[in-house]
């Protein structure tokens, strides 16, 4: 057997906003449009993973929080009805998923070798969290991918984003090596926003874009800081100053899904694809995209 | 229409749905249940037109969102505990309250809206309060989400604005605060017959806040928060909020009976279940000079100010 491999790396932030304002089927909220940059920048990395063959998505969300270790979905599928707690008005959406459960249990296995708490997710009745089909829906609309679903442990919130960094880092080699054993080829996804400072109103018409900006600048330096190394090839160097961004940004890189990525990835050294940026009731999202095959990798943005 | 909100009394329980699914896992876990128990007794036998529940595990960002819907129904799974079994439910919903209770946050300034969507995901801490306080649905409810943003002001104000909307539709209410004392589980799985407090610390602390209680004295404990969410709690929102939202719904005083029906560990959290009564005679020596306040005017624009 071939060995496996990471085809794609993606950061697909998941305000459900992008997914109401494309007013696909599955949702049923309607939207006059909103968010374009965001929106087309997802359809031009979508484009890109058509062209690419692969197996399976793996997502690190951080919206399925647990406390007590790291999970995975461990059911081959998932049919049931989405409502964004924060955002219902918005996103209400009705999905059916189908998981990769032999890649999700080779992760599990492999985490828990290298020492990591986990556990299987395999109650029928669970509710798939919107993180993991906002973005998964702008990178495949066709949903005709398998996924594996890895929870968000909360090290950063029980211990600091230091250790969040060093548990997210080991988690990352861990599914790399299972992902490398199982001889599949597999995109990963880092599914949140970079700062994450949001407004607490909300303007009559969420779409109204004359009102969509930024929460600060200080906000918007430190994603830019993160952009710029980004585009240089620095991951080691982002991963590193990770703990301070978080701190200062109230990153949702706090639940360590760029992190995992990150590790998983060996640390890119050469530059990511940028896809487009811009802010969501005054969070910063950014959707980038690192190509490991420098045949396929290109400039974007 | 009574001027002055009836709260017959209050009731503070645990999110964790440990005493709603495994009981019988751990002789803590039932004594919680016991307790539940003892409040739902309580409740039916009281005359209250109304359940109103602050949760601390319905997080919001866009103000501060009212439940709604007349019948949510859905098969609640939590994202921890998914192993413990599936929590089937169907509430009963006092619609006129929730819309009312929303118009009085307006009044007082806050940003609050309604939410009557079918499949909403309403928490475990609610759905595990509701199903144990409530199970055959013989009182409406109300569930108010916890703002993750707010801070006290805010959180008091909301606590009034409760207030407003029972007083302004002439209903008696049982007060139901959704919360752990300390909050810090442990972060790997253990056997429901070794669960203990997670640390002496919390346990100590949990113990000082229980005597506070048992004394009836809500305000005090209001006046702690900060000092609480500093000592005992997982840093995941800014605040200790309950105790600030409970005594501004219920009365921001210490003339309350407590009642510590049980105390016991929740996968190493503190949880507690508390009655608190309206009583005459008041307990403590404190007065306290932070601005009570009636109206919340939002963000001071600091950001904005003093820049060259």
């Amino acid at each position: 057997m071939a060995k496996g491999e990471i085809v794609l790396g993606c950061l697909a932030p998941h305000p459900p906003h992008v997914v109401y304002a494309e007013n696909p089927e599955q949702n049923e909220a309607f939207a006059e449009g909103g968010w374009e940059t965001l929106r087309w920048g997802y359809r031009r990395l979508a484009r890109k993973l058509k062209s690419i063959d692969y197996d399976a998505m793996v997502i690190f969300t951080p919206h399925w929080q647990t406390y007590i270790g790291t999970h995975f979905l461990g059911l081959p599928r998932f049919q049931s009805k989405s409502v964004d707690p924060i955002f219902p008005n918005l996103f209400r959406y009705n999905y059916d998923i189908t998981v990769d459960v032999e890649l999700a249990e080779a992760m599990h296995d492999a985490a828990c070798e290298a020492g990591i708490i986990t556990k299987m997710m395999q109650n029928q009745d669970f509710r798939v969290d919107y993180g993991t089909i906002t973005s998964c829906h702008m990178l495949n609309p066709d949903w005709d991918k398998p996924l594996v679903t890895i929870s968000s442990n909360r090290n950063t919130h029980y211990y600091s984003a230091e250790v969040m960094n060093e548990q997210a880092g080991a988690l990352g080699e861990a599914c790399a090596k299972a992902i490398e054993d199982s001889g599949k080829r597999v995109v990963l996804i880092s599914s949140h926003s970079l700062s994450h400072r949001h407004f607490v109103t909300e303007s009559p018409l969420p779409e109204d874009m004359s009102r969509e900006h930024i929460y600060n600048h200080s906000q918007y330096v430190w994603d830019m800081k993160l952009v710029d190394l980004m585009r240089e090839g620095k991951m080691r160097e982002v991963i590193g100053i990770m703990p301070e961004f978080t701190e200062q940004t109230m990153a949702e890189t706090e639940g360590g899904g760029l992190t995992w990525m990150m590790a998983a990835m060996g640390h890119p050294d050469y530059p990511a694809e940028i896809y487009g940026y811009q802010s969501v009731i005054g969070t910063g999202n950014l959707i980038a995209a690192w190509d490991p095959d420098s045949a396929s990798r290109e400039i974007v943005l | 229409m009574s001027e002055e909100a009836e709260i017959l009394f209050g009731v503070y329980c645990p999110p964790h749905p440990q005493p709603l699914l495994s009981p019988e896992a751990n002789e803590g876990y039932s004594n919680l249940r016991d307790a539940y128990e003892t409040c739902r007794q309580r409740i039916e036998d009281s005359d209250a037109d109304i359940i109103l529940v602050y949760s601390t595990t319905w997080p919001s960002i866009v103000g501060h969102q009212i439940q709604a819907h007349p019948e949510p129904t859905w098969v609640h799974v939590d994202d921890d505990f998914h192993y413990l079994g599936s929590m089937p439910y169907t509430f009963r919903m006092d619609v006129d309250y929730a819309n009312g209770y929303q118009e009085a946050c307006e009044k007082r300034g806050l940003h609050a809206r309604t939410v009557a969507y079918d499949g909403f995901p309403i928490d475990t801490g609610s759905v595990v309060a509701l199903q144990l306080l409530n199970p055959d649905n013989r009182l409406p409810s109300c569930i108010v989400s916890s703002n993750m943003y707010s801070n006290r002001a805010e959180t008091i104000v909301l606590g009034k604005a409760a207030r407003d909307a029972l007083a302004a539709q002439g209903k008696k209410a049982v007060v139901v605060v959704v919360s752990s004392l300390s909050n810090r589980m442990f972060t790997e799985h253990i056997d429901p017959a070794d669960d203990r407090i997670h640390s002496a610390k919390d346990d100590e602390w949990n113990r000082k806040i229980l005597e506070f209680f048992a004394d009836g004295r809500l305000e005090d404990l209001s006046q702690l928060s900060r000092e609480i969410h500093g000592q005992i709690r997982v840093q995941k929102v800014v605040a200790y909020k309950p105790a600030w939202w409970m005594a501004a719904a219920m009365g921001q005083h210490n003339n309350y009976t407590g009642e510590v029906l049980a105390y016991e560990a929740l996968h190493g959290s503190g949880g507690a279940v508390i009655a608190l009564t309206p009583a005459e005679g008041s307990v403590g020596d404190k007065e306290f000079d932070e601005d009570d306040v009636e109206f919340y005017h939002g963000d001071r624009d600091v950001l904005t100010k003093g820049m060259l």
